[in-house]
């Protein structure tokens, strides 16, 4: 069975429709790169994945159950963990703080006015298991608004992961990076998908990140699937090299 | 090239940052002993009791605004309330102080948490008219309510009765300084259980709402639901305050209910500092004292609130105290 499905799913904006009919499954365990130029419908396509808005017609699946109607808030209590194409995080608490927010929210203590020493105990090894995953337990104690943008993209990950998500969405994590802040989160998502086994749908631009850790390829062109594959499948297909990978050359 | 290091990291070295406590430290020695030196400023008993009221409805506003992110302009409604429910108790219902406190903050808080279910559904500046225009029914009511309420010229016609516990009394009544350390105990309470939510997971989660709603929503937080809690909590700790108020002035007029009110409230959090716990005390403080002073002297008093208003919101915009703590830290 499929960990995440979307069949044919639609969404317009009046007039404009921005995903039209896009149908993909996506196995467990697999990293899914979504790609395409930009205006392609990837973000809306991630926000109905989501949840973010509904959509105009179609459904969406997690492991075979229609989650269409739920809010995004209920979509992440299942399991869908995702990141901002601009990071969003809480700027003013350090790196363990927000990840602690989301363990506790994860463990379902949002609404608890106290804890209890066993409580704390969990949470803590929650935090540092996550902090030690996404390398940032040398940086715990700084205020995430300070860090550098590779490393604020790392802590959003990190809250994303404190979710003990089924499936981990990212929209662009390179996105405005230098090589070497592109290299560093790439190889954050490589090791979440080979050491870890997370299912990952993945929103990026820079072609190497994609070619080089992608199982699947996603191409979308004006809200459409143009091509679905393989990275040589892809590589090879010339509709997409048309399409897509010719005005990059 | 060795000791030019050693001289920049000398200077570059932050003075040694004071320990958390000094701050509430030096603010409860002050509180405590105010009795004792306040006479020798020119100030007397019932202003620093004045003070502290107007300081715990500050601070239930800041546990709002400063700690979930969210505005209220109508924090006047709760504070009024548990005025007027500890008044028309004593007045109509019973000499038992306890019991016109209880009724005083059941009124407001219930209110609160009732009106909150619809006012949470808004956000931003909407949440903020929607307060508004709730604020203003009840002052509306007690207005209006001539006969039950005193309308116009307020409820009178109660006074503070000497509180029971056990088989002593306790006379706040005759006496002002006891009744301020009565009014600074209540105060001591609602402030601890402020501070004990604030780091409670609960109160992390609402810190996190504030810094950025749209993440809370996708850690899967239940964000209306938070605010809502944040705003019932808010309106329990001003109607206590109001409560006290009424007490402080054996009077509850319809003004405290006024959005007038809800706005000076704010002006108190903004200028002590919103987001730093013991900044709406200073605001209050400030505030206070200084309408008490210059008052005094001319009618226009206002004018000079509002221009120290103006030049803390330009030159230190997080507030007198967020200004100290920031000069303490680096």
């Amino acid at each position: 069975m499929s960990m995440l499905e979307a069949r044919h799913a639609t969404k317009a904006f009046g007039s404009l429709v921005a995903v039209n009919d896009i149908s993909l499954s996506v196995a467990p365990g697999e990293l899914r790169a979504i790609i395409g130029p930009n205006g392609a419908g990837k973000t809306t396509f991630f926000n109905l994945l989501t949840g973010f808005f509904p959509p105009t017609s179609g459904a969406i699946y997690l492991e075979g159950e229609n989650i269409t109607h739920l809010t995004a808030t209920q979509r992440v209590k299942l399991g869908m963990a995702r990141t901002f194409q601009i990071t969003e995080i809480f700027p003013e608490l350090t790196v363990h703080e927000n990840v602690r927010i989301g363990v506790e929210a994860a463990a379902g203590y949002s609404l608890h006015m106290w804890t209890s020493r066993a409580d704390a105990v969990v949470v803590r090894a929650g935090i540092d298991e996550i902090l030690t995953l996404t390398n940032l337990t040398a940086k715990a104690d700084r205020l995430v608004g300070e860090l550098s943008h590779g490393d604020q993209r790392a802590a959003e990950i990190a809250m994303a992961l404190a979710l003990k998500p089924r499936v981990l969405l990212l929209d662009e994590p390179t996105a405005g990076m230098g090589e070497q802040e592109t290299y560093q989160v790439a190889g954050l998502i490589r090791r979440l998908h080979k050491n870890s086994s997370y299912t990952i749908v993945l929103i990026e631009h820079d072609m190497r990140v994609v070619f080089n850790l992608a199982d699947r390829i996603t191409v979308l062109t004006e809200g459409t699937m143009l091509a679905d594959g393989t990275p040589q499948e892809i590589a090879a297909n010339p509709a997409v090299q048309a399409a897509y990978l010719g005005t990059a050359e | 090239m060795s000791v030019t290091t050693t001289t920049t990291t000398k200077l570059r070295q932050p003075r040694p940052a004071l320990p958390e406590w000094t701050m509430p430290a030096v603010i409860w020695v002050v509180l405590l002993s105010a009795p004792l030196w306040l006479s020798l400023v020119g100030g007397y008993t019932a202003l620093a009791s004045h003070v502290v009221v107007m300081a715990l409805v500050a601070m239930a506003l800041n546990f709002l605004l400063g700690f979930t992110g969210v505005m209220s302009f109508g924090h006047a409604a709760y504070f009024g309330l548990g005025a007027y429910g500890t008044g028309l108790t004593l007045r109509y219902l019973s000499d038992s102080t306890w019991f016109a406190m209880l009724n005083g903050i059941l009124l407001g808080g219930i209110a609160g948490t009732l009106l909150g279910t619809l006012i949470c559904r808004r956000r931003g500046v909407y949440f903020a008219m929607v307060t508004i225009a709730f604020g203003q029914i009840f002052y509306y009511i007690a207005y209006r309510w001539d006969s039950f309420t005193g309308g116009y010229d307020g409820l009178r016609g109660f006074s503070r009765q000497p509180l029971g516990i056990g088989p002593w009394t306790i006379d706040i009544q005759g006496n002002g300084t006891l009744f301020y350390y009565f009014v600074l105990a209540v105060f001591a309470v609602c402030v601890a259980l402020m501070a004990f939510l604030l780091r409670s997971p609960f109160g992390r989660t609402l810190i996190a709402i504030r810094e950025n709603q749209r993440r809370a929503q996708f850690l899967g937080i239940a964000v209306d639901k938070h605010i809502w809690l944040s705003f019932s909590i808010s309106c329990f700790f001003a109607s206590t305050a109001g409560a006290l108020y009424a007490l402080l002035n054996n009077f509850a007029d319809p003004t405290a209910l006024n959005y007038t009110i809800s706005g000076v409230i704010v002006i108190m959090v903004v200028m002590g500092g919103m987001r730093n716990f013991w900044g709406p005390l200073v605001g209050a403080a400030i505030y206070v004292v200084l309408q008490d002073y210059i008052s005094s002297m001319t009618q226009n008093w206002m004018s000079f609130i509002g221009l120290l208003f103006v030049m803390v919101v330009m030159f230190f915009p997080s507030g007198i105290l967020g200004m100290l703590k920031r000069r303490a830290t680096t």
